[in-house]
């Protein structure tokens, strides 16, 4: 079987490289290794309404709640409320998953890709060690696809980069691992992305628990690797709804690993780019993923149809997306990278100080860096280390 | 060797991401080790679900 472009993975950077694509006449054949896109979940679901506004239609039937802003605790449950407009790329709206990428994979197959399900990449064809399509695995039986470029948008576990010699393997000081709950309880506040910091409650990373309608919420806990032991997420989950929601009930329960490295050296070789979690796009501070991985998808369909037009897969005919994403999306993960390097590093008085320095400033109609600015005001000395990020 | 218990695994991936001998596959529900596992340990440390060990080969 010949194509333009074979898509490994129907996730959102997947399914929008497939329909950009597609949408400039190529022809676009996406492997989904699952036998249904979207399920199991992995992720807390949470996306800025104006951002995704500017990429989809927001449509009611996977859009499982609005929310009004993010609440965040430190350790001593002080509090910080940030409006929804302020609060970056994760709060608006709690997304369902399980619709939005198959709705996602859908545009991606009405605009002319073909969706293959329950379709397995096996490796790259290599010809004079250049890549010139994947060898492939569908309902068992396996095949071969030629195709002068592979986008790999195969998420955390991503094989593709691999395959043409790009290292994307994560350190455990690079990665969160992650359990969330979806849970029942009169306690859960319906209006707000909820997030808990602590030591306790999870080294180097969060709680977190985002509405999804009517006493409803993902409640979820990301662990940094490193200072994570086996079976430490759902232990410590378990322990903080137990103690924070007994009267919870357990409706789904799901785990993942979050990329939090920041930019790596390369996302692209000869034949191949990656795209979304494969390429380490998802934000080291908040670990979203699902805008950069859009965005980098888009930029992906369009720099293949760029680099088909022309003739040239190599890596050198492939520099401008890896420009193009640096320049945008590749900024802020960089930038969030420092900031994640040192708020993990923060003891749980620091966080108390700092949560307690914001209480007396109007923060409502802050965004994340006029935040940093005032907590910098106040506390220089525990943030230093940040200066040239805040100033 | 590493063993997994296919009753605790959530099928996440995480350890695939992490493994720097590219060892794992998941296969849908089901985590694969190939024999270039270098027995590290970085997958049974950060699986969240506790579902990978390392059992000391006794042959």
């Amino acid at each position: 079987m010949k194509c333009d472009v074979v898509i490994v993975g129907a996730g959102p950077a997947g399914s929008m490289a497939a329909r950009t694509a597609a949408q400039k006449g190529l022809k676009v054949v996406m492997l989904e290794k699952r036998q249904e896109i979207g399920d199991p979940v992995r992720c807390a679901e949470g996306v800025s309404k104006a951002s995704l506004a500017r990429l989809v239609n927001p449509d009611p039937r996977w859009i499982a709640a609005e929310v009004k802003g993010a609440r965040i605790y430190a350790p001593d449950r002080s509090n910080v409320v940030m409006s929804e407009d302020r609060s970056g790329n994760e709060v608006g709206y709690v997304l369902e998953r399980k619709i939005f990428d198959r709705a996602l994979a859908m545009d991606a197959a009405r605009a002319g890709a073909q969706v293959m399900v329950k379709a397995r990449a096996l490796g790259l064809l290599m010809k004079d060690g250049h890549p010139y399509g994947v060898k492939a695995m569908r309902f068992g039986e396996v095949f071969d696809i030629q195709a002068p470029l592979v986008i790999g948008a195969d998420g955390v576990e991503s094989k593709v980069g691999r395959w043409a010699g790009i290292d994307t393997a994560l350190k455990p000081q690079d990665i969160e691992v992650c359990a969330q709950f979806l849970v029942h309880s009169e306690l859960l506040d319906d209006e707000y992305c909820e997030f808990y910091f602590g030591n306790q409650i999870a080294p180097g990373g969060y709680v977190w628990s985002f509405p999804k309608g009517k006493k409803l919420a993902n409640l979820g806990i990301g662990i940094l690797g490193s200072r994570s032991e086996s079976g430490a997420p759902v232990r410590l989950l378990r322990s903080f709804m137990e103690k924070n929601l007994p009267d919870a009930r357990v409706l789904e329960m799901d785990v993942g690993g979050v990329p939090v490295s920041g930019p790596i050296e390369s996302t692209t070789a000869d034949g191949v780019i990656l795209a979304g979690d494969a390429a380490r796009q998802s934000d080291p501070i908040t670990g979203g993923g699902i805008l950069n991985a859009m965005n980098a998808g888009i930029m992906a369909g369009e720099m293949a149809a760029e680099a088909l037009a022309r003739g040239d897969t190599s890596k050198e005919g492939l520099k401008p997306y890896e420009d193009r994403w640096r320049a945008t999306i590749g900024k802020q993960i960089a930038k969030h990278y420092e900031l994640k390097e040192f708020l993990v590093n923060l003891s749980d008085d620091d966080l108390n100080s700092l949560s307690s320095s914001l209480q007396s400033e109007d923060i409502s109609k802050m965004d994340l860096k006029g935040m940093l600015r005032v907590l910098f005001r106040m506390n220089p000395k525990i943030l230093w280390e940040l200066r040239h990020l805040i100033i | 060797m590493l063993t997994i218990d296919r009753y605790k695994c959530g099928y996440c991936g995480a350890c695939v991401g992490v493994c720097p001998a590219c060892a794992l596959e998941l296969v849908e529900t089901w985590l694969e080790v190939s024999d270039d596992c270098i027995e590290c340990k970085r997958c049974t440390k950060i699986c969240p679900a506790g579902a990978l060990a390392l059992m000391e080969d006794r042959s």
